[in-house]
Order: structure tokens, then sequence, then C-alpha cells
């Protein structure tokens, strides 16, 4: 049998990929895979807000599935692929969810604002077309403290639109 | 920023912030997840989504020296039919289970229970067996396998052993399972075509821990008189509590009747209290979710029969 152990106290290659690029670095078995993103691999797009999975700041896409980066640690991903916001759009341009929240003015400080874009994004594939109530449902897994939550639903409401229509 | 080798990692040296250091196990059978926690005991946490653990060790309440990740055990997230019972694996995400047609059909109350359970976030990761073993006095997943009177498979490297749900409960965070024990399966009873299921929770935010939550399954008799009853409570002692309901059956479910249900219910219990909620509170609203669970569970119970003529 292969059971993988890893010394408490040294740091372990981790490799996985991020925006479709395989990347590599090292983490202690306690090192949160939102630091492990942010000061191993740059990606300073992931937010680290509460670090107890109630804000949703840190949420990114763990093999397509939208998931707190707070509450689970670097080696756990070992091998997975992860999507953060830098990988939403090209580097100077948005995509359609992202040109919505710009229309609707659905950020202000901007801090929640690549978590709820990635549970966003994985929400939209499952519900193309969805309603409001699903949307404010969704939503509640991400604490906003500057919009008061209506523009961010309604940009979520109209990018689905814009998708649908293949506009965008 | 440059690590600092050895010491904190973002830090500076000396300095300490979230988990303590630990091990990291990451079996790939049961077998060896047994062996590790035979080996360690209670300094050992099993991980599966860390929807519960990851807090707790990221606020370092608990501060275990091994920390085993069961989520790569091949297999452990199966759903299988056997005879009357439907077996949920321990690692099973509550996001797959909302979207399994098998568990909406064989357990409806928990199709029902799920949306309620924290966030579409943490469903993606959370797990069935996360949330049964941490026990949280106000968990939507306990609940409803109390309510079903379902059990729990627990596995020790010398052997494996069945615990109902209503003994495997002990109190806030607390349970039958022993310190060399994984929980491997959840077992649910298979619902009858013709049983009924209401679920409804009070929280601060949806998705938080519930302040109250009711749980109810009922059938009726050909005369539209209550034949089977089951309720259960979470959020009023330290555990998911079955009311005792008996007195109910072969009654009318009126109006009256779910009064006196909910009258008989509240007295039943002794109910906890802390920083979000009283004794009297908790009473309350408990009254009031008994007053809505047991109408909707009737009115489910006579669309099923319906269907089923």
């Amino acid at each position: 049998m292969s059971m993988l152990r890893l010394a408490a106290d040294a740091r372990h290659r981790v490799e996985l990929s991020v925006n479709g690029t395989a990347r590599s670095g090292l983490a202690e078995p306690r090192m949160l895979l939102c630091d492990f993103l942010r000061h191993e691999l740059q990606t300073y797009g992931v937010h680290v807000g509460c670090e107890h999975g109630v804000c949703g700041a840190c949420t990114v896409l763990v093999e397509g599935r939208a998931m707190r980066s707070c509450t689970q640690y670097a080696v756990q991903a070992d091998g997975m692929h992860i999507t953060t916001v830098e990988g939403l759009a090209e580097p100077g341009t948005l995509n359609a969810l992202q040109q919505a929240f710009t229309r609707h003015h659905a950020l202000q400080c901007g801090f929640c604002t690549p978590g709820i874009l990635l549970s966003a994004t994985h929400f939209l594939k499952e519900r193309p077309r969805p309603q409001e109530a699903e949307v404010r449902d969704m939503l509640s897994g991400h604490i906003c403290r500057c919009t008061g939550y209506a523009a961010i639903v309604a940009a979520i409401l109209d990018a689905a639109s814009v998708m649908n229509h293949g506009a965008g | 920023m440059a690590p600092v080798a050895g010491g904190g990692y973002f830090c500076k040296e000396g300095e300490t912030v979230k988990p303590v250091a630990f091990e990291y196990c990451r079996p790939e059978t049961i077998a060896e997840a047994a062996g590790v926690l035979a080996q360690f005991r209670e300094e050992a946490a099993v991980l599966a989504g860390g929807m519960t653990l990851g807090p707790m060790l990221n606020l370092r309440i608990t501060r275990p020296r091994v920390v085993i990740d069961v989520t790569r055990i091949r297999g452990l997230d199966s759903i299988d039919v056997r005879g009357g019972t439907v077996a949920t694996g321990a690692t099973l995400v509550q996001a797959d289970a909302l979207e399994s047609y098998v568990l909406r059909r064989e357990v409806p109350l928990l199709a029902l229970a799920l949306p309620w359970v924290g966030h579409f976030q943490t469903r993606n990761r959370g797990t069935l067996g996360g949330s049964v073993a941490h026990a949280d006095p106000s968990a939507e997943i306990p609940l409803c396998l109390v309510v079903t009177d379902g059990a729990v498979v627990l596995r020790s490297k010398r052997r494996e052993r069945r615990v109902p749900a209503r003994e495997f409960f002990l109190g806030a965070l607390t349970t039958a399972r022993r310190p060399d024990e994984l929980l491997v399966a959840i077992e649910w009873r298979r619902a009858a075509p013709d049983a009924g299921y209401a679920f409804e929770e009070i929280a601060q935010r949806h998705g938080d821990f519930a302040i109250a939550a009711a749980a109810c399954q009922v059938r009726l008799d050909g005369d539209g008189r209550i034949a089977v009853l089951a309720l259960g409570l979470g959020g009023a002692e330290d555990h998911p509590v079955a009311v005792e309901t008996k007195a109910f059956v072969g009654r009318v479910a009126d109006e009256g009747t779910a009064a006196a249900l909910a009258e008989h219910a509240v007295q039943s219990v002794v109910a906890m209290e802390d920083h979000v909620a009283d004794a009297e509170f908790r009473l309350a609203l408990s009254r009031e979710l008994i007053r809505r669970v047991l109408p909707r569970a009737v009115a489910d119970a006579r669309l099923r029969k319906e269907r089923l003529q």
C-alpha cells in the first residue's frame, strides 16, 4: 500500500493546475490552499477574509466546483485543477459575467468580488436560466459589505441572459 | 514574499498563525485509515470536506497531531440500495447527494433538508459523513437521520459495528464513535411510498447554523388519521432529538393536533441556551416550526397516497 504521509514540520512539493497552467510550490501540511495560491503561486485574486469558511472571499473553483479555499489545505489540492479570478478572462479583458458586474456597479471595494465571480461561474453553468431567488440563495454563501447585494443579483441575472443570447 | 523555512509560512519566525502543525496522511483504503486511527486515536482528526474541521483547525479549537484525509479513499462516496436501506458512503458530497435521483426517491426527507445545509459553496465540498461525525446540535443531516431512524456504520482496525442514530448523537460535537473508529457509511431506511415529509428551520442567515429546526415523517391510514408519526427537533437540545409521538397515532391530522403536538414536544425537551438564543426563544421557535411541519408532511403524505391509487 502506498499511503501518503507528510511530516508536520517540513514543506512538501504540491503540483497542480491553476487556470490551465501547471504550477508547483512548497507547503507545510497546515498551509491553507488560499495562502498557497497567494503566497506561493502569486494568484493574489484569491482574497482571504474570515479564514473559517463564512465570508466566501476565498472561493475558487476546484475541479470546476465553487468552494472555499480557506477550509482546505494545499496538500489536499495536489493534482487538482484550480480556477481563480485571473483565469476567467484573458489579461486586460473581461468576460460576460465581469462585464455585467461593471454595468450594474456590482462592486465597490471589490474585496468579495473574485469569490462571487467564481461562485456565479459555477452556478450559471448548472443553472443557465436562474430565478432571482436561486441567485440570492447562491449568494447567501458570500458576504459583501458595500453593495447591499441588489446590484450583484441584477448583474448575475443580466449575465445569464447575455450568455443565453450568445452575446458578450 | 519568501516563506520562512521551518517556521510559519508567511509570518515572522516565532510567530504562529492558523492551524497547529500536523502530519498529513492520505490513505487510499479504509484499512489504511483505520490503521492510522488505531495508532493515534484521540490525537488524530479525520478530514473529509473540512467544512467543520477546517474552521476548527484554523481557530485551533482542535490541535491534532495527525490529520487523516479520507477524501481519496476509493468507493467511500457511493450510494447503495440494499434491501430496505440506502447506504451513503462517508465522503459523499452534499451537492452530489442533492443531485441524486436515488436519494430523492428513497430518502425524501434528506432531499428536503439538504438545501438548508450550509451554502452552495459549502455543499460543493462538505460531506454527509462529516456532518454526522461532527454532530453539531443544529445540523440538519443528523436530525434527518434521527427522525427516519437510520444508523451509522463505524469501522475500526478490528471490526465493523452499526450504531442506531438515536444512540449515536450524545451531545454537542459528541458521538458514540470510539477514537479508533472511522465513520464509513450512513444507513437510511428507504421511505414508504405513502410517507409524507417536511423540514423547516430558522437561522439568522439562510445556510447558517439553525437556531431551531424541525423534521417530520407521517403516514396516514385509510380514514386520513395518523398511522405512523416521527418528529425531530434540532437546535433545541445539545443533540438532535426524536420526540415520543405514540399518543398522536390514530388522531386526525388537523390544526388542533399540530398545536397539541407542538405543546407536547416543547414540554419534552430541555432547551439549551447560548449566545444566539435563550431556551425560551428556542422553544418558541420549535413550537412554531412543529405547527408548520406536521400539516406540510400530512399534505405530502396525502399527495403521495393519491399518486399511488
